[in-house]
């Protein structure tokens, strides 16, 4: 049940892939590490899933929440390198008409 | 004689009998000593301690170096005494937490209660199981004559957070006077009131509906629930239940669609929680299919033992430990 997070900064955005589980163990310590990027103003964040192999609700909260913060300051959130069981999931739950979601 | 001397020559006397005749019975004497102890919450350098007097006085004519080695057994132990006081202080908050959680739970019980309805022309079986001690599904039927209003939800997260979320909701949907509303509007609402009251990365799914029990129409909307099952007797086939919605308390200004769709005799539907739909066995998340299985398995049988019944195979094939809690929900038009 270990997270691993990684994050880089490039000139346009910050860059975080994400490996493991996101469950409600692991889904502070998510929320703990990507909070803090969307502090700054016109924040853009782009997070890799393509090696997450479970999200739960609890996991979607977490990118729900960061998605607001980052919109109240005006930042941008895109999600990429789902697989089709993730892309289900944020397609049911609404979310992916909010969050962007990009298909490859 | 005060406690400590009881205690010293009652530990004297077990171990002489002891060393005199090393039987079972001596040992058995020391093992319900030990259980005495605990529950005076003597520590274990305090053992030592009584052991090494007992040997001071049984034997005093040791070598010093014995009785030496005892001061430093004592020292050494010194450490697994506080761990052992920490360890049953955590013991004693654990019970209390618990005990806390219990009563918390049986009064959700009682506030979340919900009837299912009797009506002649339709068979309604219903179950909910949590993972943990407290639900963060939710569902309500509520009868208004003809109309029967049926709401199943899901609040992210588990255990206590959830289900407190969970009271609100049906505070909310209390205050509706809801089988006058029209679904799509009663989502509206309550996703306002919900993004009101609840932290930025809380949501709640919902799938909200209401059967005409006259019309036999079932008109329906989704705040990002997991899609149920029709079941369509005249075809003998299962399709989803879709419906597109925001899930709750993301944004306050969602819209919602509505759908509503003609239930004819033998038809069946089936409104669950992401807790069925996600169950998991050692080859992976289990096809939506093997649900509908299910349902044609028991589909002979009265609503209310098909939800048991399907909660059971469920739960045998993750080795009974389902991980979310699940909730299902069948509605038979009667024949």
């Amino acid at each position: 049940m270990n997270l691993l997070i990684d994050k880089y900064h490039n000139n346009v955005d910050t860059v975080v892939k994400i490996a493991g589980e996101i469950d409600a163990f692991t889904a502070p310590q998510l929320r703990d590490e990507l909070l803090p990027l969307a502090e700054g103003k016109n924040q853009s964040i782009v997070i890799s899933l393509k090696d997450v192999s479970y999200l739960d609700s609890t996991g979607l909260g977490v990118f729900v929440g960061l998605f607001k913060q980052l919109k109240k300051n005006e930042g941008e959130l895109k999600l990429v390198d789902l697989s089709d069981r993730l892309k289900r999931l944020f397609e049911i739950t609404g979310l992916s008409n909010i969050i962007t979601i990009a298909t490859n | 004689m005060d406690f400590k001397d009881m205690f010293q020559s009652k530990y004297r006397s077990i171990l002489y009998s002891y060393l005199k005749e090393s039987t079972e019975a001596a040992l058995y004497q020391g093992q319900k000593f030990s259980r005495k102890a605990m529950e005076h919450q003597i520590s274990p350098e305090e053992i030592i301690n009584v052991h090494c007097t007992a040997l001071k006085e049984l034997f005093p004519d040791l070598p010093q170096e014995v009785f030496a080695s005892c001061d430093f057994l004592l020292e050494v132990m010194m450490d697994y005494g506080l761990a052992y006081q920490e360890h049953q202080s955590l013991r004693d908050q654990q019970l209390e937490i618990r005990s806390e959680i219990e009563i918390a739970a049986s009064v959700q019980d009682n506030l979340l209660e919900t009837k299912i309805p009797q009506i002649d022309v339709l068979d309604i079986g219903a179950i909910s199981i949590p993972a943990k001690q407290m639900n963060g599904d939710y569902y309500r039927f509520v009868q208004d004559k003809q109309l029967i209003s049926i709401a199943v939800a899901d609040v992210i997260g588990k255990g206590i957070p959830a289900a407190l979320c969970m009271s609100m909701i049906k505070y909310a949907m209390d205050s509706l006077l809801e089988s006058r509303v029209h679904p799509q509007h009663v989502l509206e609402n309550l996703n306002r009131v919900v993004e009101n009251n609840v932290d930025s990365s809380m949501f709640i799914t919902m799938l909200y509906g209401i059967y005409d029990s006259y019309e036999h129409t079932f008109t329906y909307a989704s705040a990002g629930h997991e899609p149920g099952f029709y079941y369509q007797s005249s075809k003998d086939t299962f399709s989803d239940i879709l419906a597109k919605g925001l899930v709750l308390g993301v944004d306050p200004n969602a819209s919602y669609h509505q759908y509503e769709k003609k239930v004819e005799p033998g038809d069946m539907i089936v409104l669950l929680s992401d807790g069925v739909t996600e169950s998991r066995t050692e080859e992976g998340f289990i096809e939506r299919s093997v649900i509908t299985d299910f349902i044609r398995k028991y589909q002979h049988l009265p609503a209310q033992e098909m939800v048991e019944n399907i909660y059971r195979d469920l739960e045998r094939i993750q080795n009974f430990e389902i991980r979310d809690d699940f909730t299902l929900i069948i509605l038979k038009r009667k024949v």
